[in-house]
């Protein structure tokens, strides 16, 4: 009896991960299905799930035709940027919090994390009016420069930099080094993972912002991947094989950079969620 | 001796601490910068703002807490709201039971566990885009597979009563893959003795997840509740780029609300008072939302 509802659990579960596994996939198997056929075929009457014409017409067509290249480096520079600058300052103010002593340390901190409870979606208006006020509209300093406050990056580094044993630190105190040296070529080396992990979520996190993008551009030439392919529509029109050939090709970066550190992908999600608990 | 040994440590910090003033400073001022300029600074003007009738542009105009007066009797704020909430309805649970059961199964079936794992975070690194205009071509209504399968030819996104079930469905899709992960470390935290305890009296299957599984594994989807309430509150993009807030605005949700009021209106005041309500919401939901859950822990 034990035996046999264990193997009905088992099948019950098979059967779930099968189909669950089979509807994940299926959208961005559609999107290739639809963007590897003529544009003809997408609107016919008959229907079919595979094309009856295999091409890449419509994927070459999206790189000439539309803005997409220089969408593409745009996302690439501003991702870059981002996660390049939000490393620098947060491992430097992590490391401050983290090891050195000085006054109204309690309270910098935090004020660093009331950026946790307020939504980033309520300071729009004012940030804009910010960059309105800076010239930094429509520019990559104004895309940039919003996106490298990052707390949750800073606490992540910090609680990493608390569980370092102290005797690190001392042992190159005792060598008369200064904190800046000590950040360097003590606690970075050793905190090579964390690091990684960190500045491929930002990566990817600067890469799909879409809200700050779509308030402080608006010329074509300073769109980003997430906002340029929702003006898809205007540069080719209803061609639905195009716009998957876009869709695909705008998710081809991060679908690969999540397949290519799939292990550090995971842990920086993790280290950068668990700490609302 | 522990007297001795905290005096020392004492004495050991005190010049310290002169000396790491500087390079304290140092490291922190480029960060303290960016928090002030495009974090503390427009925290403090949105609720200057919000006094004020100051154009998008221009700041104008103190007129007290009149934006506040008009916005608790504004149908087009409270409906938005609702919208807010009816979406959260939509996605909280739905997005949190089936990150459980995605878990579940990863953890069971070990040998494919990395493609399991990868079919169902996948869509989380994608932009958001990528999933508005896959679900746009597949709901759309003559040609779309979707009508395909069901039949008939409703233009789903353009539905009174489909439209935001539909696009909360579009989310699940999305990002189910982080609840997913959450839940997953939640499980491997399980010690295995636990189970081979419980397994040795004799537990099995479902009396084995309700014995063992489920009691250790409360507190975290109870932080994926949360998680998933303040994020499912915060929805714009996908209703602002595949439904427009509408159709008659019955999916405008509040930060839709506020930036048409900004943006389109050009009225950043009353903009500014919306946003601090949105706030009030997002903050008050996620304390109550924390409380609850230690009560039941």
């Amino acid at each position: 009896m034990k035996g046999r509802s264990q193997l009905g659990w088992t099948i019950v579960a098979i059967a779930a991960a099968v189909l669950l596994a089979a509807l994940w996939a299926f959208p961005l198997l559609w999107a290739a299905s639809t963007a590897l056929r003529p544009e003809h075929e997408t609107v016919s009457s008959v229907f079919h799930w595979l094309p009856q014409t295999w091409t890449l017409d419509a994927f070459r067509k999206t790189l000439v035709a539309g803005n997409m290249p220089r969408w593409l480096f745009n996302s690439a520079l501003v991702s870059l940027l981002v996660t390049l600058v939000t490393m620098a300052l947060s491992l430097g103010a992590a490391y401050a919090f983290s090891q050195l002593r000085f006054r109204g340390r309690g309270i910098l901190f935090g004020l660093a994390m009331l950026a946790f409870l307020l939504p980033f979606e309520a300071l729009l208006v004012p940030l804009f009016r910010t960059m309105h006020q800076l010239g930094l509209i429509n520019s990559y300093a104004g895309l940039v420069l919003p996106q490298v406050v990052s707390p949750v990056v800073i606490y992540v580094f910090k609680q990493f930099f608390d569980a370092i044993p102290a005797d690190f630190r001392e042992a190159a105190v005792m060598d008369g080094a200064n904190p800046l040296r000590i950040l360097w070529s003590v606690y970075l080396p050793i905190s090579g993972n964390i690091v990684w992990a960190m500045a491929i979520v930002t990566f990817i996190g600067a890469w799909n912002n879409f809200l700050w993008p779509f308030i402080i551009v608006t010329s074509n030439d300073m769109m980003t991947i997430p906002l340029g392919l929702t003006q898809t529509y205007d540069a080719f029109g209803v061609r639905y094989a195009q716009l998957m050939a876009a869709a695909l090709l705008g998710a081809l970066p991060v679908a690969l950079a999540y397949i290519a550190f799939q292990r550090r992908v995971t842990q920086g999600f993790l280290a950068a969620s668990g700490l609302k608990g | 001796m522990e007297m001795l040994a905290s005096n020392t440590t004492a004495t050991a910090v005190r010049p310290q601490a002169r000396r790491e003033g500087l390079p304290a400073a140092l490291l922190l001022a480029p960060f303290a910068l960016v928090f002030l300029l495009f974090f503390l600074a427009p925290a403090a003007q949105t609720f200057y703002l919000s006094l004020t009738e100051s154009s998008l542009t221009r700041t104008s105009g103190f007129v007290g807490l009149a934006n506040y007066a008009t916005l608790v009797q504004d149908p087009s704020f409270w409906a938005s709201l609702g919208t807010t909430f009816y979406f959260a309805l939509l996605t909280v649970i739905p997005l949190t039971a089936l990150g459980l059961v995605m878990a579940l199964l990863v953890h069971r079936f070990v040998r494919v566990q990395g493609w399991l794992q990868g079919a169902f975070f996948l869509p989380y690194v994608l932009p958001i885009s990528v999933m508005t205009l896959i679900a746009d071509w597949m709901l759309q209504p003559s040609s779309g597979v979707i009508n395909h399968l069901v039949g008939g030819q409703r233009a789903w996104l353009s539905d009174v009563h489909w439209a935001l079930p539909v696009v909360a469905i579009g989310t699940v899709w999305w990002t189910v893959g982080f609840n997913m992960l959450m839940l997953l470390a939640g499980l491997r935290n399980i010690p295995a003795e636990l189970y081979e305890a419980a397994a040795l009296d004799g537990a099995r299957g479902f009396t084995l997840f309700r014995a063992i599984t489920w009691p250790a594994l409360k507190p975290v989807v109870g932080t994926a509740l949360l998680l998933q309430l303040i994020a499912s509150l915060k929805v714009f993009g996908q209703t602002y780029i595949l439904t427009s807030g509408g159709p008659y605005n019955t999916s405008r949700v509040t930060l839709h609300y506020m930036y048409e009021t900004a943006f389109t209106q050009s009225d950043a005041g009353y903009a500014a008072a919306v946003a601090m309500a949105f706030m009030f919401v997002v903050i008050a939901l996620s304390l109550l939302a924390r409380a609850l859950a230690k009560r039941a822990a």
